[in-house]
């Protein structure tokens, strides 16, 4: 019974770790890789780790397991969201077929400073009521 | 078939073939971020096959160096990206 329950999740921790490798393979983009990888490595390996916890059904493992997931979990998202912001702020390119880019004009990548408004939006918005 | 057999002619290629997607990219990436992300899912992987090790070798211990590798993974993964901030910032100067 047991067997056949680390069978299952570690089968499907390891086809979730394949489809984030042919994700990061296949993706046209850098963003839409970052995105692919976080989500599905940390699932696919966080199930393997509780199919060794429940082989080995020992408290200091299944402890080291545990202690392993919680970290990846807290980990990856943080260096996903550091990873995107750099690539944003070194230019890596979009997908041509991208719809729209909303940090467009709106970074100040001399101060690393988000603004609320770009550039463009603001001088139209001043020109519309010196118009008036 | 017991499980230790499943473990080692089911699971292990299949992760040795993820394995072999991220290194594609890791070496073809087109960009530095791409080649990070792939050093980071390279890592990520060979955690996931060192579990499967230690379950068919029954070797606990192995589990501890699992946890090593997915701290320097993240320090790795931030010691890059500052990197590439101050390379980036030096550049506007």
């Amino acid at each position: 019974m047991s067997d056949f329950l680390i069978a299952i999740i570690s089968t499907t921790g390891a086809l979730f770790i394949l489809l984030a490798s042919i994700g990061l393979f296949r993706m046209p983009d850098f963003y839409l890789r970052v995105s692919v990888t976080t989500k599905a490595g940390s699932m696919g390996v966080g199930l393997i780790l509780i199919a060794s916890a429940i082989y080995f059904w020992d408290f200091g493992i299944t402890t080291r397991a545990l202690a392993i997931i919680f970290f990846l979990l807290i980990t990856a998202p943080v260096s996903a969201h550091l990873l995107g912001r750099v690539a944003y702020l070194c230019k890596v390119r979009l997908w041509e077929k991208t719809i729209s880019d909303d940090l467009e004009g709106k970074y100040d990548r001399k101060k690393l400073h988000l603004r609320g408004i770009s550039e463009k939006e603001s001088e139209e918005k001043s020109g519309f009521s010196q118009g008036e | 078939m017991d499980i230790e057999q499943y473990l080692t002619f089911g699971i292990l290629p299949v992760l040795a073939l993820a394995l072999v997607f991220a290194l594609y990219r890791f070496i073809k990436g087109p960009s530095v971020p791409d080649r990070i992300i792939a050093l980071d899912l390279l890592i990520t992987v060979s955690i996931g096959i060192m579990v499967i090790y230690s379950i068919t070798t029954h070797q606990s211990t192995l589990l501890d160096i699992a946890m090593v590798l997915a701290l320097i993974a993240f320090l790795g993964t931030l010691s890059f990206t500052f990197y590439l901030k101050q390379k980036n910032l030096e550049k506007h100067e």
